[in-house]
């Protein structure tokens, strides 16, 4: 296939082995809930490494800045997190989805 | 998730077999349920393959039975798109299905139209469609394209497409040109309710005029009856 092709789920998770594999830290994110509105659906993955280089969305790209901030923290600790955003949330998060939607985003450490 | 986990992930998705990652979300521990066989470091029992094979025959990511605390990714293999007609208007429709994510097959036993200068980078075959689409086997998981105007050439492959569980069948050419095309396919023994399943004049009505233009609405079409949304009014004016 041409190297011209859209980032799929697939190659999100390839470009995870491939940066691994050049020696960087690599943190997935995928998104494992929805309400309401949003804009990427269940299953949307995010790949980002310690340099803050990403492929893929979790978002329309309203909360991958505070997604790719937790990725270095569960990076450095390797504990998983479940992560939450949308307005009615509670938290102190600073961003939210202008579409009024909420998600859930799990991010783990690639081992 | 563990390095070993994503390898056999990716080696089974290359090998275009369907799969699901388990996650439980608490502790990160995941398997990979592949070829009914489950692995990794996430016990699950044997009653939860059932689930499995649902959410992978759904092709629906998300939580497991109910239990927010298990996620399932599901892997299948790409979303097929076979084109019949190697002509000017799959020129620009094979490349917006790839980017849409399809894995594209050009099929046109017309040499000179068929030709890796004009695709570059899809399967291409120049047999005649009806064996091209038999041997391909067309699942649920697959859209056929007639766009040869040629009853030679598309009459068989729709014919093979009827048969199958395809989930788009698409002919383009004039409500005239599709009224002859279904009385030939009627005259092949196909019933009404069977032709029905052709869309034809291929196509949403975007009063689409050059190729590509042509090819959004098609593409359009497809991405439309895949996820059964509801046909926008304007559709019945097709043509």
């Amino acid at each position: 296939m041409s190297s011209s092709k859209p980032p799929t789920e697939d190659d999100v998770l390839a470009q995870a082995a491939k940066w691994q594999d050049q020696g960087r830290q690599v943190a997935l994110a995928t998104v494992v809930a929805t309400w309401g509105s949003s804009p990427r659906p269940v299953g949307s993955q995010l790949v980002v490494d310690q340099r803050n280089n990403m492929l893929g969305s979790v978002s329309g790209g309203c909360i991958e800045g505070a997604v790719v901030h937790e990725a270095r923290q569960v990076m450095e600790s390797g504990q998983p997190r479940v992560l939450e955003f949308g307005v009615s949330d509670e938290q102190a998060w600073e961003v939210g989805l202008a579409c009024g939607g909420t998600v859930k985003v799990f991010v783990e450490r690639l081992e | 998730m563990k390095r070993e986990l994503l390898d056999r992930l990716l080696e089974a998705r290359a090998a275009k077999r369907p799969l699901a990652l388990i996650t439980a979300l608490a502790t990160g521990r995941q398997a990979l349920f592949c070829d009914n066989k489950l692995s990794g470091d996430l016990g699950l029992g044997d009653d939860r393959v059932g689930s499995l094979r649902q959410a992978i025959a759904a092709d629906r990511s998300g939580v497991l039975d109910g239990d927010d605390g298990l996620f399932v990714q599901v892997v299948n293999p790409p979303l097929r798109m076979v084109v019949v007609g190697a002509v000017h208007i799959a020129q620009t429709l094979v490349p917006m299905a790839t980017l849409a994510g399809y894995e594209v097959i050009v099929v046109d036993p017309r040499r000179a139209w068929a030709t890796a200068e004009r695709f570059p980078g899809v399967t291409l075959t120049t047999e005649w469609p009806d064996d091209t689409l038999t041997g391909l086997g067309l699942d649920r998981r697959c859209a056929v394209v007639t766009l040869t105007h040629d009853p030679k050439l598309d009459d068989p492959a729709l014919a093979v497409a009827l048969g199958s569980e395809a989930f788009y069948i698409g002919a383009l050419g004039s409500k005239r040109t599709h009224g002859r095309r279904l009385e030939r396919l009627r005259s092949r023994g196909f019933t009404k309710a069977e032709l029905a399943r052709i869309h034809g004049p291929i196509g949403l009505a975007l009063g689409a005029r050059s190729p590509a233009e042509i090819a959004v609405s098609i593409l359009a079409q497809v991405t439309q009856v895949l996820y059964q949304a509801p046909a926008p009014r304007s559709a019945e004016a097709a043509g």
